[in-house]
């Protein structure tokens, strides 16, 4: 075999997440009273266009997850070598973006660096010039033309995007009709979104569309490869709080006394220590354990992800206690509903009450949260990477590429493309991530929704 | 006399066009009562709140006009109407907890008002207000005017909201169910206050109601309403001495009374029809006995019949009309006739046997929570009740009765007392056994059923957790089984509450009481969330179960009708304590408490010529701190020196009839 699938834990947990996701999809479908505040979120137009750009991503994050090693062509005694380097599908999609790198610094779009050098031509004489890049242009033999070029390929790869779009847009457009989702916003996302896909993979392919960073790497390639950090600490931290903040919050409400006391205690506790603090502090502490303990990992990339599951433990450890609270306060409620009091005098046992009349009736403001949650966790780990205690700095994160344009930004010209597309890929998902959880909250708020439940 | 209000073709509908209130023309004369009345759903309230512009967002206006001393309300614009509201017209709403904002004393709120359409401020608005309150009845207002709404009780609220109104001096109160959320005896308190207000000041009034008895005891001019129109419009007294419409007739059937004890209610089948769901012919069509063909394919026109009695149906068109009315007459006629063979009833061995049960929550305080106090909710009462038959619990709301039948299962712990089953004792007993003997139905049927859960499961959780038939293909054909007693189809069982009306879910929650076979099935008001209509159909489905099965039940409730229609026993609680036991003959037709007198005289009669009021001051005071010797003492006109020093002993009428008070 050429290679050898590699799997990560963090890979492990994205996909049971994945296997979790699509198992509740599958049991909501089956049931209508379930379904029906979904197809309220179908029927938004900002949430299903935001559900567009938020699957675009997830896309890009899934294809990052499967990882794998590639054999090396030498054999040693027959049995085949692996290299120590652990690729991705999406890195292999990408190689061009991943391999080309050049010497430093160079903007958007640029045939030469950033930086003058000093270089000796053939006869010795030593000039100070902008070199060209070993890669971005290097097909123009002229570098008058290189703005013409910029055009030309913009123009054909918006247009020849439009036209995949379009395509798109016809054969799904009977299909999006039948559900009654909204046709229009839908179609002209997919327009737009697919016409900047076009254009980009034009440019990408002879130039650095977001320039390099220091040491030469292609921005779009450390944006791109940050969404799966970012997802991953967005996603995978509900692993942790879910289960806690679930449990603890519906006991603490329905037994009430001395369990509901402790539980209060260990959340009023938890929440009042600064989490950064708490988190710096566990962070440090497993780096060094990591440190210490080299013989337990065969490769770096494994390394860096126990590092940031780790991290997403914590986060997830520091987090749970505001749905707690809030799952507290509704099952306090719910308690005291007549179907409740009705189970109790058939002598039903309090974990059957919990889990089949409580459990199902907090749902939607698990799921609320959950989505909400996704966007602060995603700027959580940019701000907690940024101040050092986030992930591996060997991982490509949104957090790692800020911290390391922030010395750039005061430097004379400016550098400023690494910043300004962390900045833009992150609003975007954290944006699109947002919008959706509005339009969730609104389709499951009981409040919103009223004339339904009368009718 | 003039009209005040003259609202002609009316229309309010959603933006799909559905018509919540269609076509809809009436008028109000000054100093008069309107009132409006129909089920839940049928587009009153909509109809006060179109003309008053408030509707919601998503519903409009979308036709007629309505004209308020003249001046034509859709035509103002909205600043305008804004001192049309609350200065010409004022509204009351259904809750008065809801409708008085928490952090405002009740002054502040009364002078906001003021200022706005009297243009009263400090010490001038401050008097009025004083005023206001005294005049609602409101004792000691010139506190009353600093507090919260917090510190009042629902009837106080109530007063406050009317005292609101009337500080513009409204030509016109629109009056949204304003004694739904209140007790028997609080409701004739606000009911006698609005009456007294309108003579005292000539204002009309809007009265939108559900309740027959408040039409027959405020209304000069009363409106039907049936699915968004009026179907019938006539005076008080023609509409109770001559109700037209089929909808009307069966309205005044369906209400339960000791005059139809032994016979069916009659219910109307099936529920109000959704909105804009019929365009073409009679909406009342599907649950009309009387329809024929014509009525489901074209729309009844409206008919005048006598003198100030109109009708939308089609038995009164054309020259024939009168011919068929006297069949009606006939007809209705037959309600009355009563057989009263069921109350011949004699007690057998008692299956439930209650003897001074307590409950009581300690009142705990300070950072020790060492106990000062205790709410005796339930305060030593003993019942028994036998085999097959039917004990009422009357009261008051807080009155303890609700804690008393949870009590009984156990969902509260006893704090004293003894409850024996069959003989045997089952406090401090195995509680599994009782579980499968008694059984609770509750008052709320959107409540009460697992909005996650079909109906199978819901019925299934029971057998399951009690062990009842084991294997599932067994529970499967007991729950088909359940389902034809209650009268719902089999393969309703696959499907979810929501799916259900309330009456249908309030048959799904007996269902589920009667899969564990109990013998004694505790009804905590199962009809008052539900329509007359709807109310008969349960009531009728309890009667029959009782035959079939043998049950027993103890029914929890504030509607003295219902217990004159079910019961064949009757206690009346009060603060915790029982003051009245007997027959329901006994102590419906002759009560000898104070208290029972009361009640029973609060209940607004269909036949208008009730007994004399006795009129009932104050609120029930709080079981932490029932005032000493006889509890019913500071409110009764009859008490005496002996009332307030002792709690009187049990004086007994007959062998089943036995009273708690000093008087005879």
């Amino acid at each position: 075999m050429s290679f050898m699938p590699v799997m990560l834990w963090s890979d492990a947990l994205v996909f049971l997440l994945l296997a979790a996701g699509t198992a509740s999809a599958l049991y909501v479908r089956q049931r209508e009273h379930l379904m029906l505040p979904w197809q309220r979120v179908a029927q938004s137009a900002t949430a299903m266009v935001s559900l567009l750009v938020l699957s675009l991503f997830l896309l890009i994050g899934l294809l990052d997850t499967l990882h794998y090693r590639i054999a090396l062509p030498e054999k040693n005694g027959g049995e085949t070598v692996y290299s120590p380097e652990v690729l991705s599908v999406f890195d292999k999609l990408v190689t061009p973006l991943r391999t080309q790198t050049e010497k430093t610094y160079s903007a958007p779009l640029a045939v030469t660096l950033y930086a003058k050098e000093s270089i000796s031509d053939a006869h010795g004489n030593i000039a100070r010039e902008y070199p060209r890049l070993r890669y971005g242009g290097a097909h123009l033999t002229d570098m008058q033309l290189q703005d013409s070029d910029v055009c030309w390929r913009w123009v054909t790869g918006m247009l020849a995007g439009m036209l995949v779009g379009l395509l798109i847009t016809l054969g799904s457009k009977r299909w999006l009709a039948q559900r009654g989702w909204p046709l229009r916003p839908l179609l002209i996302a997919t327009l737009i979104i697919s016409a900047l896909i076009g254009m980009t993979i034009n440019l990408a392919v002879v130039y650095h569309v977001l320039g390099t960073d220091k040491v030469g790497q292609d921005v779009l390639y450390l944006s791109l490869k940050s969404i799966r950090t970012g997802l991953i600490i967005g996603t995978v931290t509900t692993l942790v709080t879910l289960p806690l903040a679930l449990l603890l919050g519906i006991a603490a409400g329905y037994l009430r006394g001395w369990v509901d006391d402790v539980i209060q205690y260990i959340y009023t506790v938890l929440s009042s220590i600064p989490s950064v603090l708490l988190i710096a502090a566990a962070v440090l502490m497993m780096q060094v354990t990591i440190d210490t303990h080299p013989q337990w990992f065969d490769n770096s990339a494994s390394r860096a992800d126990l590092r940031l599951v780790f991290l997403c433990l914590i986060l997830g450890v520091t987090s749970w206690t505001g749905l707690c609270r809030l799952l507290r306060g509704e099952t306090l409620k719910l308690r005291e509903m007549e179907y409740i009091q009705a189970a109790q005098s058939f002598g039903v046992s309090s974990l059957r009450i919990l889990t089949r009349h409580i459990m199902p009736n907090v749902m939607h403001i698990v799921l609320i949260s959950l989505v909400m949650d996704f966007s602060g966790l995603v700027l959580a780990e940019a701000v907690l990477s940024y101040v050092g205690v986030g992930v591996d700095p060997s991982m490509i994160s949104f957090g790692t590429m800020i911290n390391a344009a922030r010395m750039e930004m005061g430097r004379e010209p400016m550098v400023w493309w690494a910043l300004a597309s962390a900045f833009g890929f992150m609003l975007v998902l954290v944006l699109a991530a947002n919008l959706f959880a509005d339009a969730v909250r609104d389709a499951f708020d009981p409040r919103l929704n009223r004339t339904e439940a009368v009718a | 006399m003039a009209d005040i209000l003259r609202v002609s073709g009316l229309i309010t509908q959603l933006r799909n066009g559905a018509r919540i209130v269609d076509n809809i023309s009436f008028s109000i004369q000054n100093g008069e009562t309107y009132a409006l009345l129909g089920e839940s759903g049928c587009g009153k309230s909509m109809t006060a709140l179109s003309l008053l512009r408030l509707l919601p967002d998503g519903v409009m206006h979308a036709g007629g006009t309505a004209q308020l001393e003249g001046v034509e309300l859709f035509g103002l614009r909205e600043r305008e109407m804004r001192t049309v509201r609350g200065g010409t017209a004022a509204m009351i709403f259904q809750e008065p907890g809801l409708s008085l904002n928490p952090v405002m004393t009740v002054g502040e709120q009364i002078a906001e008002v003021l200022e706005l359409h009297q243009g009263m401020q400090g010490k001038a608005s401050q008097q009025r207000c004083v005023e206001l309150l005294d005049q609602v009845g409101i004792p000691d207002a010139a506190r009353r005017v600093t507090e919260y709404p917090m510190q009042l009780s629902g009837g106080m609220k109530q007063r406050v909201m009317i005292a609101m109104a009337l500080a513009g001096q409204p030509k016109l109160l629109v009056a949204d169910e304003p004694t739904t959320a209140l007790d028997v005896t609080t409701q004739a308190q606000v009911l006698r206050l609005l009456r007294d207000t309108q003579s005292g000041s000539g204002m009309s009034l809007l009265l939108i109601t559900h309740d027959l008895g408040v039409v027959a005891e405020m209304a000069h001019q009363a409106g039907v309403m049936y699915a968004g129109q009026i179907v019938e419009q006539a005076s008080r007294a023609q509409l109770l001495s001559q109700p037209l419409h089929p909808y009307t007739q069966k309205l005044f059937a369906a209400l339960p009374s000791a005059a139809r004890i032994g016979q069916p209610l009659a219910a109307i089948p099936g529920s109000v029809p959704p909105l804009g769901s019929i365009t073409q012919g009679c909406r009342f069509t599907a649950r009309c006995d009387k329809a024929w063909s014509l009525c489901s394919e074209q729309t009844p026109q409206w008919t005048v019949v006598a003198e100030g009695q109109g009708v939308r149906c089609h038995l009164y068109e054309g020259q024939d009309a009168r011919g068929k009315r006297q069949g009606m007459e006939a007809k209705v006629q037959e309600y009355h006739v009563a057989s009263k063979s069921d109350l011949n009833f004699e007690p057998g061995s008692p299956l439930l046997q209650v003897s001074d049960l307590r409950v009581h929550f300690p009142i705990r305080k300070g950072i020790l929570q060492h106990v000062v106090g205790q709410v005796k909710a339930v305060d030593g009462v003993s019942l028994q009740i036998p085999q097959g038959s039917t004990l009422a619990l009357v009261g008051e709301s807080g009155c303890g009765k609700t804690t008393l039948g949870k009590a009984l299962l156990r969902l509260i712990p006893p704090t004293a007392g003894s409850v024996q089953f069959t003989g045997r004792e089952l406090v401090g007993a195995n509680i599994r056994e009782q579980h499968a003997a008694m059984q609770m139905v509750f008052q709320d049927p959107y409540a009460s059923l697992n909005p996650k859960m079909r109906v199978a499961e819901i019925l299934e959780e029971g057998m399951a957790a009690l062990n009842i038939e084991s294997n599932s293909a067994a529970r499967q054909a007991h729950i088909d089984i359940l389902l034809d007693q209650v009268g719902l189809t089999r393969n309703s069982k696959w499907r979810y509450p929501h799916e259900f009306s309330g009456g249908q879910r309030q048959r799904i929650a007996i269902a589920r009481a009667l899969a564990v076979s109990p013998q004694l099935l505790i009804c905590d008001e199962p009809t008052s969330a539900l329509d007359v209509s709807v109310q008969a159909q349960i009531l009728n489905l309890l009667k029959k179960l009782q035959q079939e099965l043998n049950l027993s039940y103890l029914f929890i409730t504030h509607n003295l009708a219902v217990v004159e229609y079910l019961a064949h026993e009757v206690c009346v609680m009060y603060l915790g304590r029982i003051v009245e036991r007997g027959t329901a003959e006994e102590v419906l037709r002759s009560p000898k408490h104070p208290y029972t007198q009361a009640l029973l005289s609060a209940v607004p009669r269909i036949d208008g010529q009730g007994v004399e009021r006795i009129r009932l001051e104050g609120d029930l005071p709080s079981p932490a701190n029932p005032p000493p010797g006889c509890h019913f003492a500071p409110r009764c006109s009859h008490a005496m020196e002996q009332c307030r020093a002792a709690y009187p002993p049990a004086m007994t009428y007959s062998v089943t009839h036995r009273v708690h008070c000093f008087l005879n």
